[in-house]
């Protein structure tokens, strides 16, 4: 059997998640010796078509021609992996899901006709299945190396679900939130960047999406106490995984609280 | 030969998603189109009524190749609506930063993106097999940048350090000195690498009467601060760039088109606009080995732009150097501010030319209107104006090899397709 085919596929984003595997600067060559990169516009003029073993795709989906162009993808992939929060749950550009999208292309363009856009943003695997998630605005290289390294030795990839709280604690940081009185969504934020944010003295802003089973009502009430108003709690949660279900949900219920209060 | 048509679907090894077509009577040009279509994002949609500190994590996000140069833009915009003025350690940590993306950012498009366009290879990956300690010596330099990056910002891809008034913790002093050595070895790393590619065999063409536009600062190499200067020689105050220059949308993109107004012409930014305009204020090693390969005192062949990136590695890693080992780190990490209703514009210097931002802010600190005017859209209408000159140059029969070397073209300034809308792969028709 010759190497795994990979194909690297892009949809709206900024191109940081792809930029990962580029980043990967002491294990890229050895990724390149290890499959065969047969699809990879932003790094490669080599462009063949599937069928790919593995592919991975960053971004969301926003245009109608995008819609079908990940069918295709599905179609011509064994292994399809999101590599991303706008490719797991939208993006920073889900923000205009719950607005008015034609207004939002008027305020930007002055020709809004030119260009099709569709009123939501959405992630992959409401298009295509999707095999594998890899969560974080953006993703972190180590675990997309790992992702990519189980998938070749046939094992199920190691990347935690847990919250940045307990990394927080692994580091030795001490806890802002706590300490600080700095709001944080460390407790219900998924693991992956190893806790960056408070190890610079600044609230964790979610950059990975919702841990497994986060209490979101518990740290909002938390978070209202400090003394943040439910309009900028409900902000805080409406960036980069604005779509996730859970920050979705809670984002909604503060806002409601925030207009009951004018 | 009858009218036909040249089309690159999928312009590769750039930033972003776009195509070029390009149509053809015979051998006269009758059309060259850039096609941006990487869909539309809306950015300064999506920042009315945030709090302003969203903002440079939000507009990071434009990019993950230069996010530090939304970061820079957008703060230093905002500081100018709110009044607040930074301190030098602040303004120098700055500078540090934005020598890190330029070193990342630059060693990227140099090593991965550009060199395999004169050496005949498809990727830097291929071109690693014949050419291995070029690339392991360009990734390393690309490490470098993201090391710095990572350290100051807290991330090399969208930094978290990063906010209006400053950054949120200043490094310590060991974090800051632990750079030092590898960076000692980058400075004559990236002075190789820059005698390596300025011994290409580069394409005799020159773009027709292009103005070069960059910052301009009396004391410094262009980077947070300065006038705008232009090869025309016209100084330009950034506080007037709205009145000087005009977006223009045109169908086949979703990027807006930029002219000056003055000329109802295109222009260009970026790095060989900095080294020509800007080439006396170059740290003394980039200036020393300017002169060596006996670089023109105004380069107008854009397939240089790939000398001009490392004469700005450089640069960065010679200025990184000098504060890596002065910082002497007092003071307070930020300066403070209150709230007020105002409006602030900025300028900077991102690795693929002047990016500006623009706010209105409300007494309450929320944004009320947003504007961005990246690079990439900005060059647009000068590479597609080169193209037209330089299809006469390359067309042949062979259609691929017409579309290959216009996409060389194409990719030599860099564009940064996911920055510019708010592009590529080549069409040629020959009707």
């Amino acid at each position: 059997m010759g190497k795994p085919k990979l194909g690297v596929f892009k949809f709206a984003s900024c191109d940081g998640c792809q930029l990962s595997l580029l980043d990967a600067e002491d294990q890229l060559l050895a990724v390149a010796e290890a499959v065969d990169i047969v699809h990879f516009p932003e790094a490669s003029s080599r462009l063949e078509s599937g069928p790919y073993d593995i592919a991975l795709i960053e971004g969301s989906i926003t245009t109608p021609h995008d819609v079908e162009r990940i069918q295709q993808i599905r179609g011509d992939s064994k292994f399809l992996m999101t590599i991303g929060a706008c490719a797991t749950a939208g993006g920073i550009q889900a923000l205009r899901n719950g607005a008015d999208t034609s207004e939002f292309m008027q305020a930007v363009y002055a020709t809004p006709e030119y260009i099709q856009v569709l009123d939501q943003s959405t992630p992959i695997a409401e298009h295509v299945k999707v095999d594998f998630e890899l969560r974080g605005c953006p993703i972190n290289q180590y675990q997309l190396i790992e992702v990519i390294q189980s998938l070749l030795a046939g094992r199920t990839p190691r990347t935690p679900k847990h919250s940045v709280c307990l990394d927080c604690k692994r580091r030795g940081t001490v806890c802002v939130t706590v300490a600080q009185g700095i709001a944080c969504l460390g407790p219900v934020t998924q693991s992956g960047c190893d806790a960056i944010c408070p190890s610079y003295h600044r609230g964790c802003y979610g950059c990975y999406g919702p841990a497994a089973q986060p209490n979101l009502v518990s740290l909002s009430t938390q978070t209202l106490k400090t003394g943040v108003s439910p309009a900028e709690a409900a902000h805080r949660l409406q960036n980069f995984n604005v779509s996730a279900p859970a920050f979705h949900k809670e984002s909604q219920r503060l806002t409601d609280q925030a207009r009951e209060q004018n | 030969m009858g009218n036909r048509t040249i089309k690159v679907e999928t312009l590769t090894r750039v930033e972003g998603e776009g195509g070029l077509y390009i149509r053809l009577n015979g051998e006269a040009v009758d059309e060259v189109r850039l096609e941006i279509y990487e869909p539309p994002r809306l950015f300064e949609a999506l920042l009315r009524g945030r709090p302003l500190e969203d903002v440079p994590d939000i507009t990071a996000r434009i990019c993950g190749i230069c996010p530090v140069a939304y970061q820079m833009s957008s703060v230093h915009a905002l500081e100018a609506a709110l009044e607040v003025t930074v301190s030098p350690e602040i303004r120098r940590l700055r500078r540090l930063l934005y020598c890190g993306e330029w070193i990342e950012s630059h060693g990227l498009h140099m090593h991965l993106l550009h060199a395999p366009d004169f050496l005949g290879f498809d990727s830097g990956l291929e071109m690693a097999k014949q050419f291995p300690d070029e690339v392991n010596r360009g990734l390393r330099l690309k490490k470098h940048g993201n090391q710095l990056v990572d350290m100051l910002g807290g991330r090399a891809i969208h930094p978290i350090n990063v906010c209006v008034g400053g950054f949120y913790r200043l490094p310590t002093r060991k974090e800051v000195h632990k750079l030092i050595p590898d960076f000692e070895w980058g400075l004559n790393a990236a002075i190789e690498t820059t005698r390596w590619v300025a011994g290409f065999d580069f394409p005799d063409f020159e773009s027709p009467d292009c103005e070069y536009i960059s910052l301009s600062h009396p004391d410094e190499y262009p980077m947070n601060a300065g006038v705008m200067k232009t090869s025309r020689g016209d100084t330009i105050d950034v506080a007037n760039y709205e009145a000087e220059f005009e977006e223009q949308q045109v169908p086949h993109s979703t990027a807006l088109h930029a002219i000056r107004k003055s000329t109802g012409r295109p222009y260009l930014l970026g790095p060989l606009a900095r080294i020509n305009l800007n080439r006396d204020k170059l740290s003394p090693s980039a200036q020393k080995l300017a002169d060596e390969i006996k670089l023109e005192p105004l380069c107008c062949n854009p397939h240089k732009g790939i000398i001009a990136r490392g004469l700005e590695i450089i640069h960065a890693y010679e200025e990184a150097l000098m504060i890596l080992r002065d910082q002497t780190l007092k003071g307070k990490s930020r300066a403070s501010y209150e709230y007020q209703a105002g409006e602030g514009l900025s300028a900077t210097e991102a690795p693929r030319g002047t990016l500006f931002h623009r706010y209105i802010v409300d007494k309450d600190g929320k944004i009320v209107e947003a504007s961005i005017v990246p690079p990439t859209s900005q060059n647009q209408a000068q590479i597609e104006t080169d193209l037209k000159q330089w299809i006469s140059h390359v067309i042949s029969n062979d259609e691929r090899e017409t579309a290959r070397k216009c996409e060389n073209l194409v990719r030599a300034y860099d564009p940064c397709i996911s920055c510019s809308t708010h592009f590529l792969n080549v069409k040629i028709e020959r009707t």
